[in-house]
């Protein structure tokens, strides 16, 4: 095994560069707030430009299937940004329901769907609970007979705005995975009151819906994509938590207390130091888990369940600690930091909470209780 | 010259093996024609044991010396000289101390050691009191160091010292290279909790060093003292580790061995520190990767924070972990290790041991004030000490 280049590379900082432009003009955190509190959380219009102009929304499809044919790396430092922003986009969901079709591209209506997908027209997501852990057993929740589905599945990530949803279920030869269009008759969904105010969850009712069975090994497919997805997570909450980092410090040098910056206080300081040791270490785990994702098997797992381990308990510490350090206004709903709390808080149980991620480790390390 | 290429380099080492068999030749013999041959350290000056070639080169090198064989130069016991004393002496030394010193310096013909650290100065190195008095061509030198590693074995010493206590701390002091075989130079262990001693208490007594052995210019000991350090924590940042090596990789290894051992609290406890320790391995490798491109982070000081509170987590709960048996301890026989040794001692003695790590190379508490202040931008701390003569500060 060579080891992981956890650099960016000239290409990976240019694009960087063009995703924080656009989302500095289009995405500061006031109009976040205020769409948090509209009929309409989302930004679809900023996903669309996303996804057209810069080909987010599809980064791991292969070109010849519509997709920008990039790799993990780039999609983990496109989620950098995405967390520094805590952008209201269905990116999560897309990027689950996009790598798991493209692993099935083979299957009819598959390779016409995913351009749509990539270029930000559907909405694609994934019907799983978000706290599914890649290494879970495939879920239950669902019968399919014949190719009628029925069953209830909570916590979809994104699902009021997809077109599209992946359904994993169950049918005569075990574990399949049917693809549902949220208008067909029978389909029912209801968002939740969500903890995270920028990434919304929703349950899905499937009452004897129509649905196409796409191919493929139908558990590892699932298992790559929340694979990919958990790894990628860790980038989106190192951007969060370097967002959490820099605007603490901003706010420190300017805040006077007892004559003087909260931020000459070395109990301050000594607090944004470890913090900022901490981003250090989630950014090289995360580096670490997206050129991972370049490839596949236990290696991979591996890597990605170190970041989850490490980076989803970071963000969620960065994120009190701003809230902490940046007192009393911390607590007030007209200060983002209570945005950056609900998705750390969130993103620390999404495709499971670093325990399961540790027991995993485990069984990789021959480390079993 | 135009820079060399990793091709030329390889055929350039392939002609030097054609020359000097490793399997036949006397290990200092084939070192110095290393040296000569400037395949020492690759990004030093030509006729100083390199080719003013990138860096990043010298693994060619090594790659290809190893491969064949070849003798290495002890870098373990010679870690000061290479890490500390070298890279000062080539960028603030004149050309008559670099021919003197580099060569027997890398072949570990003459090893170095480190005097800065006082019973006084520790983290505020500045504070130092040992004093030098110009004396014609001579300083003597008089005042006692502590933590000197290596102090036992070493030839030479670089040393900070005081010239002019009417100058405020940081201004006042005077870099020299110290023959440590000089009259008045005595060598004490100092014995650690541990019961072996390390470091070493130097004592300075009317020591004559020559003018021509001062590095830098009189009062500017404290712009060459800093270069040194930095090297140091590039140094303690930087080593090449593979996964589960270290403490982390001993720990995992009384687990797997110690079923009747385990249990769900400590099971818990073991992993995260597992994880921790991959994750700040994984930023040791970041940083050395930024080092190899020639854009050094600032991500060594985290990785030695990280570093002294994991060793310290994982050697509190090795004792935990082996309970009867942690009661124990290997040996308090007084001895004079050249190393530290973290590994193949006791879990009594890498817990007393590991609380070194938040001490040496500069304390955490002073770590985090530098990340502080160099890195977030926050502001310094209050100082009352620095335009005031070091004579009149309260000691």
């Amino acid at each position: 095994m060579s080891a992981p280049d956890l650099l960016y590379s000239e290409v990976e900082e240019d694009l960087r560069a063009g995703v924080r432009r656009l989302l500095r003009d289009r995405c500061d955190w006031t109009s976040v707030l205020a769409r948090c509190e509209s009929d309409q959380p989302y930004d679809l219009d900023l996903w669309r430009t996303l996804a057209g102009e810069l080909g987010l929304a599809a980064l791991l499809v292969p070109e010849e299937l519509g997709g920008a044919g990039a790799s993990a790396r780039e999609l983990g430092v496109v989620a950098e940004e995405l967390g520094r922003a805590v952008a209201p986009v269905p990116f999560l969901g897309n990027l689950l329901a996009t790598t798991a079709l493209t692993e099935c591209a083979d299957a009819e209506g598959v390779r016409e769907l995913l351009p749509r997908l990539s270029d930000g027209s559907l909405v694609g997501t994934v019907a799983v609970p978000l706290t599914t852990a890649p290494h879970a057993p495939f879920p239950s929740a669902v019968k399919a007979e014949g190719a009628t589905l029925t069953g209830t599945i909570t916590s979809v990530v994104d699902l009021e705005v997809a077109d599209r949803v992946l359904v994993p279920a169950t049918d005569e030869d075990g574990p399949a995975l049917y693809l549902v269009d949220t208008s067909a008759a029978g389909v029912t969904t209801t968002p939740a009151t969500p903890l995270d105010l920028t990434r919304r969850i929703g349950t899905l009712d499937l009452s004897a819906v129509v649905a196409q069975r796409v191919g493929g090994d139908a558990v590892r497919v699932l298992r790559r994509a929340l694979t990919v997805a958990a790894g990628t997570l860790a980038s989106e909450q190192t951007g969060l938590a370097q967002l959490c980092l820099d605007s603490t410090v901003e706010y420190a040098l300017t805040r006077y207390q007892f004559g003087r910056q909260i931020a000459s206080f070395q109990a301050v300081k000594h607090r944004l130091a470890d913090l900022w040791s901490g981003v250090s270490t989630a950014r090289a785990a995360a580096r670490g888990a997206a050129d991972a994702l370049t490839g596949s098997g236990e290696e991979t797992e591996l890597a990605v369940a170190v970041a989850q381990a490490y980076c989803s308990d970071l963000v969620v510490l960065a994120a009190e600690e701003a809230l902490q350090l940046h007192g009393g206004i911390g607590m007030t709903w007209e200060h983002p930091v209570h945005l950056y709390l609900g998705r750390a808080k969130s993103s620390q149980l999404a495709f499971g909470i670093a325990e399961r991620h540790r027991a995993r480790i485990a069984e990789l390390v021959g480390l079993e209780s | 010259m135009s820079a060399v290429t990793a091709e030329e380099l390889r055929e350039r080492v392939r002609a030097f093996l054609a020359e000097h068999d490793p399997a036949v030749e006397d290990r200092l013999d084939f070192l110095r024609a290393r040296f000569d041959a400037g395949l020492a350290w690759v990004h030093y000056p030509v006729g100083l044991g390199g080719l003013a070639a990138p860096r990043q080169l010298q693994q060619v090198v090594d790659a290809e010396l190893e491969a064949a064989g070849a003798p290495d130069n002890d870098p373990q016991r010679i870690g000061i000289g290479l890490g500390m004393a070298a890279p000062t002496i080539l960028k603030f030394g004149d050309d008559e101390q670099r021919r003197r010193y580099l060569r027997p310096l890398w072949t570990g013909e003459e090893v170095w050691c480190q005097l800065f650290s006082e019973p006084g100065a520790g983290s505020d190195l500045a504070a130092l009191s040992t004093r030098a008095v110009r004396d014609g061509d001579e300083w003597v030198v008089d005042g006692q160091k502590v933590w000197t590693s290596l102090a036992h074995t070493a030839r030479f010493a670089i040393l900070v010292a005081r010239t002019d206590p009417e100058l405020p701390k940081h201004k006042g002091l005077t870099y020299f290279l110290c023959d440590l075989t000089d009259p008045g130079v005595e060598v004490r262990p100092l014995r650690q909790i541990t019961g072996e001693a390390e470091f070493n208490e130097v004592f300075l007594t009317g020591v004559r060093i020559p003018d021509s052995q001062r590095l830098g210019e009189v009062g500017q000991g404290w712009q060459v003292a800093m270069g040194t350090l930095m090297n140091e924590r590039v140094a303690i940042g930087g080593s090449n580790t593979a996964r589960e090596s270290g403490m982390i990789g001993v720990v995992a290894e009384q687990w797997r061995q110690h079923p009747e051992l385990r249990t769900p609290g400590l099971h818990d406890r073991l992993l995260r520190l597992w994880v921790e320790a991959e994750a700040t391995r994984l930023t040791g490798q970041r940083l050395r990767q930024q080092l190899a491109v020639g854009s050094p982070g600032p991500e060594g000081s985290a990785v030695k924070l990280a570093f002294a509170r994991l060793n310290q987590q994982i050697s509190g709960f090795e004792l935990e972990l082996l309970g009867e048996a942690g009661l124990t301890y290997d040996d308090w026989t007084f001895r004079r290790p050249d190393t530290t040794d973290f590994t193949s001692r006791s879990a009594g003695y890498r817990y007393l041991r590991a609380k070194g790590n938040s001490i040496e190379g500069g304390t955490s508490e002073v770590l985090r004030n530098i990340i502080a202040e160099r890195i977030l931008g926050l502001p310094a701390e209050p100082r009352t000490d620095k335009d005031v003569p070091w004579k009149e500060l309260p000691r």
